[in-house]
């Protein structure tokens, strides 16, 4: 791999949307959610956990592409990024605020109740650098 | 380095009517949290309200501003300042 293509069409701008696409519930973030590399995403992965969803995961470190290609399909500048039936719901700011108003809940179809105060995340080795898919 | 009184000062000229808290998370310049209250952001949804706030630093957020915690309302033009928190 070269250092940063700037085809609009190129193979990891492909990949990611066809994760989207792919995964209804589907989060990028810094490292993985049995270790993440940034408090926001860990605290984005905790709200979703907490609610007992399960969710795709795309690490953004591995290749500085990712990222880049990423907030050029979703026009958003941060990590990390939620999105739901293929829609930005967001970054750890709005998550964290859906989470307590129980918003998120609702966005992903899960009982209220199941919420509570996020819990952090595990503290496991890293799997690969692949789409973690989590909805099996 | 940025400082949160400039980031108050940009985000007030940049969008009409708002105003602005801004906090130095670390004491490093570089994580910030803005709540942000302007009545343009009625009737957006919050990753719109956010992406408004976002688009007044471009490129620095994620560079010089290294993060930018968000919280945004919309308010009533003549609203008073919003709390810090």
């Amino acid at each position: 791999m070269t250092d940063h293509e700037t085809r609009d069409d190129n193979p990891i701008r492909a990949a990611i949307r066809e994760a989207i696409e792919e995964h209804s519930t589907i989060l990028f973030m810094k490292g993985t959610p049995e270790q993440p590399a940034c408090g926001f995403s860990a605290r984005t992965v905790a709200a979703l956990q907490s609610l007992g969803v399960p969710f795709a995961a795309v690490d953004v470190l591995p290749d500085p592409r990712i990222r880049q290609e990423l907030s050029a399909i979703s026009n958003w500048p941060t990590i990390p990024q939620l999105f739901v039936g293929r829609e930005l719901v967001g970054g750890c700011d709005i998550v964290t605020e859906m989470y307590e108003s129980g918003e998120l809940a609702e966005v992903l179809g899960v009982p209220e109740s199941a919420g509570g105060r996020p819990a952090p995340a595990a503290d496991a080795p890293a799997p690969g650098l692949q789409v973690e898919n989590r909805l099996g | 380095m940025p400082s949160p009184d400039e980031l108050k000062r940009r985000i007030e000229a940049a969008i009409p009517g708002a105003r602005a808290e801004v906090r130095d998370l670390t004491g490093g310049g570089d994580h910030f949290q803005a709540t942000v209250a302007a009545p343009g952001f009625a009737g957006l949804s919050r990753i719109e309200q956010h992406r408004l706030v976002y688009d007044v630093f471009g490129d620095e957020v994620g560079g010089a501003i290294h993060a930018l915690s968000l919280r945004t309302r919309a308010a009533d033009p003549h609203d008073q300042p919003v709390p810090s928190q």
